[in-house]
């Protein structure tokens, strides 16, 4: 049986891993360790859960330019107020998720175009971010800290993490009714519709669910810096937008995949590792990363070429 | 009214007032000073605004991502290239156009070759750009030439000369949209890019302008921020992307493209940087003023929507 379209789809962003992988253990053979490999994905776990935010607006055919600073925001709440007073803290957090699931209210029932109100939404996050930290500071919830830096035996917290969250994300997207949905109104909004099912209800809880995710990543990255600053993300919004493409995704026809995505962030958060080990000038982090993204995209392609000659022949 | 019927009028209405409240805080003191500010700053709104109506227009899906990475890049390698020589301004300012074209040719290269969306191919090429642009930036910081600074700074009749260069900009982009066959085929593929195809526009021919243009725009607008600012710097392009989209669809544009307008980037320019300084006039700290001028730019939106509805019925 000859592999389909799909299966190429889906394992190549776990290639793209591998190969950088692969590397990064040629250049340097003692990162292949238990240590090695927790310092090459320290950041990973913040980078794949604002991904998977990210997917989840992407599913229904959005794009948020605002995951990076709402990331940000997320952090400052939790090395402020989720630190010093967890009760007003939690809710903070999950009032932030309210705020995101009414903007997918707002986009739909006055289609609005989701890029401009999340732009806006951007500098909404930024400045509340700055206003809680003018400074950067705080500090960690000691069970945050405690659970970011756990050691499990045999393999490293990140890879585990990234694992768990890549299934729990994967169920809901695939396999639970309220995921068919929301790829459903990413597909054809219209047959979704008639179907019987409310396109807004889909709408909303994708973007509540992007929220939710979002405040985790923040939670996460806190959990692993220990203090927070209101620009620590800024970088995730492109970031989490290149891993969900990398990742298998697509922009519009609800394409999305949890497992890839989370490849696809581990791959980016690589990239800069890769790049050290190489001896490079950390200048041309960025830079690889988009190289990355890129070659992974010309990879999707000819293969894609290939299997169509031969369904053709 | 038909006047308010236009989808620009909005970005107006609301750029006079804000400008009115503003100076209504000095009793008027600062009208002339206000005005000639915004007008200077509202400028690079608008150079890179025209280059991303042309992209936004092209349709669904179509952003130019690179325009920050374009404009550090061409303002450090041009600035690079003058070194402050008053005889280098020429080569300098075509080197910046050069690295626009150059983008701008290879961002419409991902976007074909790989056949991948827009957002993705500027944005993989923007993180490329960005990082020429980090490692080339390395050092000590470059002045632009005496002549080139003191003309950037400049006014000519109490106008800006910088206001003056995108005015006749605006000019050209507008003459180019509406009443030349490129920009008619411009928003023809926009509206329905496999219509165009079967009525004969070579789409690619026209995207690729589309793309160069923007890119072009964006190189130049480096190169004046940064003769203007007094030099390079990495993060000089940041808050540029935010602009160059809000500027076209606060303008009364459509998002979705092939229904573009010129005259609502001036007023859309011209609102974003008023909205700040009335901020600050009225003594909003950093935060306050960033969350407002978010809020003010989803309440536009949401506006222009609830009048669209008014007056096309859907």
């Amino acid at each position: 049986m000859r592999p389909s379209s799909d299966l190429i789809r889906l394992a190549l962003p776990f290639v793209a891993l591998g190969a950088l992988l692969g590397g990064v253990f040629w250049l340097q053979p003692r990162a292949m360790s238990y240590t090695g490999l927790n310092l090459l994905f320290n950041l990973a776990v913040p980078i794949a859960l604002a991904t998977l935010a990210q997917m989840f607006i992407i599913a229904v055919n959005d794009l948020d330019l605002s995951m990076g600073a709402f990331v940000g925001f997320a952090a400052c709440v939790t090395a402020t107020f989720l630190n010093e007073t967890p009760w007003l803290g939690g809710l903070i957090l999950l009032a932030s998720v309210a705020v995101y699931a009414a903007l997918g209210v707002v986009i739909h029932l006055r289609r609005l175009p989701a890029i401009v109100v999340t732009l806006g939404m951007s500098f909404v996050w930024l400045g509340l971010a700055v206003m809680i930290l003018p400074a950067p500071g705080g500090a960690a919830p000691g069970w945050l800290r405690t659970l970011m830096t756990v050691r499990p035996p045999g393999i490293p917290m990140a890879l585990a993490a990234s694992l768990l969250i890549a299934l729990a994300a994967h169920l809901v997207v695939a396999r639970s009714a309220l995921g068919v949905v929301i790829r459903g109104v990413g597909g054809n909004e219209r047959s979704v519709a008639r179907a019987g099912w409310s396109v807004l209800h889909a709408r909303a809880a994708a973007y509540a669910l992007a929220g939710l995710f979002g405040v985790l990543s923040g939670m996460a990255l806190v959990g692993l810096t220990t203090s927070a600053d209101a620009n620590i993300a800024l970088r995730y919004t492109l970031l989490s937008i290149a891993g969900v493409i990398l990742g298998g995704g697509e922009f519009v026809g609800g394409r999305v995949s949890a497992v890839g995505a989370v490849a696809g962030a581990l791959t980016l958060a690589l990239a800069g590792s890769f790049l050290s080990f190489l001896r490079l000038s950390p200048d041309w982090q960025i830079g690889a990363q988009g190289a990355i993204l890129i070659l992974v995209l010309a990879l999707r392609l000819g293969l894609d070429a290939i299997e169509q000659r031969r369904a053709r022949a | 009214m038909t006047v308010l019927r236009k989808p620009w009028a909005w970005a107006w209405i609301a750029t006079i007032v804000v400008y009115a409240i503003t100076i209504a805080a000095t009793a008027g003191a600062s009208a002339a000073g206000l005005a000639q500010a915004a007008f200077t700053f509202a400028a690079f709104g608008v150079i890179v605004g025209l280059g991303q109506m042309f992209v936004i227009t092209l349709g669904p899906g179509n952003v130019d991502l690179s325009i920050p990475a374009t404009m550090t890049l061409a303002g450090t390698l041009s600035l690079k290239l003058m070194n402050g020589a008053d005889a280098m301004v020429l080569p300098g300012l075509t080197l910046a156009l050069a690295i626009g074209t150059g983008v701008g040719l290879l961002n419409y290269g991902l976007i074909k070759v790989l056949r991948i969306p827009p957002i993705i191919a500027t944005l993989a090429l923007s993180f490329i750009v960005q990082s020429a642009a980090i490692w080339t930036n390395r050092g000590l910081r470059i002045k632009p030439p005496e002549s080139l600074a003191a003309f950037s700074t400049g006014t000519l009749l109490g106008i800006p000369n910088l206001a003056i260069i995108a005015g006749l900009l605006t000019v050209v982009a507008w003459v180019l949209l509406e009443r030349s066959i490129w920009g008619r085929r411009v928003t023809a593929i926009g509206q329905s890019l496999p219509a165009a195809r079967r009525a004969g526009v070579a789409v690619d021919g026209v995207r690729l302008s589309a793309y160069v243009l923007c890119a072009m725009l964006a190189g130049l607008c480096g190169f004046l921020l940064a003769c203007f600012s007094g030099g390079a710097a990495l993060n000089m392009g940041a808050e540029y992307l935010l602009i160059s989209i809000a500027v076209v669809v606060i303008g009364g544009s459509s998002v979705a493209g092939g229904n573009s307008n010129v005259p609502g980037i001036w007023g859309a320019a011209l609102f974003l940087f008023l909205v700040v300084s009335m901020l600050n006039t009225y003594g909003f700290g950093a935060g306050p003023r960033m969350i407002l001028t978010g809020i003010i730019i989803i309440a536009v939106i949401l506006a222009a929507s609830l009048r669209g509805r008014g007056t096309e019925g859907g």
